[in-house]
């Protein structure tokens, strides 16, 4: 079953197509890996998906009614903006605001969702936190674990590993493959192209608001495309432990 | 719950008060059974026919300016947001003045408030245009000053134009808001438009609690951001429009009460809106009981008051967000 | 030399001296009077020579603070300021002591004779007024007949009352006055007692609108409307006034029959003694 389809999805600035007919279909159990240079085009794509910017073409997501969007699909932007000092738990609530009726005080399922979202990221210790008192890394967490409450089927993040520690880049891009595993689906754009080899069961490459590739990293990441789109050089292994991927040089 | 209930209780036991206040000199007692009875004495008259409404006014008026102080501050992300700061309140001020200069009051009273509210409409509308949706706080504050010194000259230019001569003098009730002798004419005037503002603020609560996470966020959460910006402005034009059209610019409630009560509330936007309603009625009560207890003989502007609590405190917040800043 | 000197040259020299020294002693009667100020206006328009007086204040063309407005029409109006009065060369120049001090003594320094009048603060002012209008125009015997009119009429106004009820008078925001003005001495001579005198208030001052009603005095005189709106009038028309049930709210304070210490202050003191007595008939 189709989660998300988008069929000639354009977006224009003016003359120039920021993102350029770009057409996929995203279904159950998908853990994808948005990748590409600087002003690909990437959040501009994962923004007029859902609707957040006028577009030319069709996305499934962004017909549907405002309430059923928050539903279906989950966002966090690049933006990790924070504008109150809220405590941690009362910021990852915020999650269930699709699913609560108006004026409605939380109730069993959404503490339950909240819980569920606050174990996954592994922030026990910091539910009584002020959020805006946290590490950059700290609030990227909290914020994901937001997006986690709302237990939606799609779940579209915006570099939500940038400015992560190692340990907690593998951890975040594990939940998100569990999730995966678990029938949902998510997008996640990404400059770490590793840990997109590693984690992501398929990659979608853009170039210049083109998709250019899409598919599983070993397909997408050949070193003809590595090197025309990202201009470098990289090393690329199936090892025991999984894929390995790391860029070596500028070839431009 | 315990702060809605300690808010709650705060605001009827100054309401009781303010009843008690006043250059009449009797018993609280007294006052209390004359009000109820209702009986034609001349205090009987005092208690009914200019404190109560007075009262009434002061806990009304304090309520919806310490609601739309508590929403433009959610919608704009901004603790410096607050209708008398960024010219809301002068915007109105100028629409009621020229509600009444050109006699507009007279033949059709709801003139009054109208007037008021329309050019709040503008006000908020040139606002949000200056300010935008990042409303960086220079920004806002700069905005707010432009809007307040035209509607203050354009206000000034207006009563001095007039042919009656005591119109000039009017300047100090409008810029400095006050709630003496007021009577119910101001009280139904005023309150059809403030419960129309409340209730519209009111239903801004899980959109403003959502722009917590910014618009990008609160718009794939599911709120119409277009929907709720018509409802803030409205809502707030209408609420600071009748509330200055009837009592002169009052400001500062937006910002001290919304201030006080953050951490109360746990920085909640949805919470801040009911809390600093109560807030802001103790605030205006308050202030108004002062203004009669501390100088009674002469007539202290309510403003002057609120500006004395409030200046002070928007100078610490700007040296805070300074701070924060650097 | 007297042998050189015809003497018809000698008579016409002394007859020369002689008049000139008339004429210096009647120059006290001046023949350009501008008046800038609304109650100089009105006495001189009462006791002055025909063609005496060349400008009034533009104040005395309005009907409304001005009881002689027809007669003023008659003359040119200027603003009293001190450029437009020295342009018309006068030779007096009637002005009130609350004149703006500056134009007066721009007027002085010019070389221009002004004569202060201070206004009224009670009935027995106004033979006062008469008189020293009388002196500086020159026209003694006028004023003198004026003033012996004005005390016939007032003692026939003043006839003790049986009762004398209790009034406010009621200006906007919230100003009373009390007996020692003008207003109040009307007020008193027409058979009212002013409750400022309760309220401690012996000339101007507020009465705050709760105190007013505790008061409870059975008239209250309200001040007048003027043109324009202001916001300040609001006070007059608030419900508290007329929720009273023992007090009604009657009688205007115009200002062109109560501020200026003219004869026509009966005016005011006639309308008020016919309250009071329809005051009496009703009950």
């Amino acid at each position: 079953m189709s989660l998300m389809t988008l069929r000639d999805l354009t977006v224009r600035r003016g003359e120039c197509p920021v993102v350029d007919h770009v057409s996929l279909s995203v279904s159950e159990g998908e853990c994808i890996g948005l990748i590409g240079p600087n002003g690909a085009g990437k959040t501009t794509l994962m923004r007029a998906a859902l609707g957040l910017l006028p577009a030319s073409g069709e996305s499934t997501l962004a017909a549907l009614p405002a309430p059923e969007r928050a539903r279906t699909a989950a966002w966090m932007p690049q933006a990790r903006e924070i504008a109150w000092p809220v405590t941690v738990e009362r910021l990852i609530a915020l999650g269930r605001i699709p699913h609560l009726p108006r004026g409605a005080r939380l109730r069993s399922q959404d503490r339950a969702a909240v819980e569920a979202a606050i174990a996954r990221m592994g922030l026990d210790s910091y539910r009584a936190r002020t959020a805006t008192q946290l590490s950059g890394g700290e609030q990227a967490r909290v914020l994901i674990a937001r997006a986690l409450a709302q237990e939606t089927p799609l779940l579209l993040a915006d570099e939500p590993i940038a400015g992560l520690d190692p340990a907690h880049q593998i951890a975040t891009m594990e939940v998100f493959a569990d999730l995966a595993r678990e029938g949902r689906s998510v997008i996640v754009s990404l400059h770490d192209l590793g840990a997109a080899a590693r984690h992501c069961t398929r990659l979608l490459m853009m170039e210049r608001g083109r998709l250019v590739a899409d598919g599983p990293p070993g397909a997408v990441l050949t070193p003809g495309n590595v090197d025309r789109v990202f201009g470098v050089s990289a090393y690329y292994e199936d090892t025991a432990q999984g894929p390995v991927f790391q860029p070596l040089q500028v070839t431009r | 719950m315990r702060l809605a209930l300690g808010l709650v209780l705060l605001v009827a036991v100054l309401f009781v008060l303010s009843l008690l206040s006043g250059q009449a000199p009797v018993g609280a007692g007294d006052s209390l059974k004359a009000l109820i009875a209702g009986d034609g004495t001349p205090l009987s008259v005092v208690m009914r026919e200019i404190r109560l409404p007075r009262a009434l006014l002061a806990a009304m008026i304090g309520a919806v300016l310490g609601q739309s102080g508590a929403a433009m501050q959610g919608y704009l992300r901004n603790p410096l947001a607050e209708p008398g700061l960024i010219g809301i309140s002068g915007a109105s001020a100028l629409g009621a003045v020229l509600a009444i200069q050109t006699g507009l009051s007279l033949m059709f009273p709801l003139a009054l408030p109208l007037a008021a509210l329309g050019m709040a409409v503008l006000a908020v509308l040139l606002i949000l245009a200056l300010a935008g949706p990042r409303g960086a706080s220079i920004t806002l504050i700069l905005a707010g000053i432009a809007i307040s010194a035209l509607a203050g000259a354009l206000t000034s230019l207006a009563l001095n134009l007039s042919p009656n001569p005591f119109a000039a003098a009017d300047i100090v009730f409008w810029m400095m808001g006050s709630l003496a002798d007021r009577s119910f004419t101001h009280v139904w005037l005023a309150a059809p438009f403030m419960a129309v503002g409340a209730l519209l603020l009111a239903s801004l609560g899980r959109g403003l609690d959502a722009l917590t996470l910014g618009e990008d966020a609160a718009e794939a959460l599911g709120i119409g951001l277009s929907g709720l910006r018509l409802r803030l402005i409205l809502g707030t034009a209408a609420c600071v429009g009748a509330a200055t059209a009837v009592a002169g610019a009052i400001g500062f409630v937006g910002l001290v009460v919304p201030h006080l009560l953050r951490p109360a509330v746990g920085a909640r936007p949805s919470a801040l809106l009911w809390a600093s309603a109560l807030g802001g009625a103790a605030m205006v009560l308050a202030a108004d009981i002062a203004v009669r207890e501390l100088l009674p003989a002469r007539d202290l502007k309510l403003g002057v008051l609120m500006a004395l609590v409030g200046a002070p405190l928007f100078l610490h917040l700007i040296y805070k967000t300074r701070k924060e800043m650097a | 030399m007297w042998g050189c000197v015809r003497p018809s040259r000698i008579i016409t020299l002394l007859a020369a001296l002689v008049l000139t020294g008339a004429a210096a002693v009647a120059e006290a009667a001046p023949k350009r009077v501008v008046s800038v100020n609304l109650c100089t206006d009105q006495l001189a328009l009462m006791l002055a020579a025909p063609g005496q007086i060349v400008s009034l204040s533009r104040l005395s063309h309005d009907p409304d603070s001005s009881s002689m407005a027809k007669a003023a029409r008659a003359f040119p109006t200027n603003g009293s300021g001190a450029e437009e009065v020295y342009l018309l060369k006068p030779d007096l120049v009637l002005a009130g002591t609350f004149t703006a001090a500056t134009t007066v003594q721009m007027l002085r320094d010019l070389g221009i004779r002004v004569e202060l009048f201070a206004p009224a603060r009670s009935l027995e002012d106004v033979p006062a007024r008469l008189a020293q209008m009388g002196a500086a125009l020159g026209r003694e015997a006028e004023a003198e007949a004026m003033i012996a009119t004005f005390r016939a009429d007032l003692a026939r106004l003043t006839t003790p009352p049986g009762r004398r009820p209790r009034a406010a008078l009621y200006y906007v925001n919230s100003y009373t006055v009390g007996d020692r003005t003008l207003a109040g001495d009307i007020l008193r001579v027409a058979g009212f007692d002013n409750i400022a005198a309760e309220a401690g208030l012996e000339r101007g001052g507020t009465l705050a609108l709760e105190q007013l009603v505790m008061l409870a005095p059975e008239v209250i005189v309200s001040g007048r409307d003027y043109p324009g709106q202001a916001r300040a009038e609001e006070v007059l028309s608030h419900p508290a006034l007329r929720a009273l049930p023992g007090t009604r709210v009657a009688g205007t304070l115009t200002d062109r029959d109560w501020i200026c210490g003219t004869p026509l202050v009966l005016t005011a003191v006639e309308k008020m003694r016919d309250l009071r007595l329809s005051l009496e008939a009703g009950e």
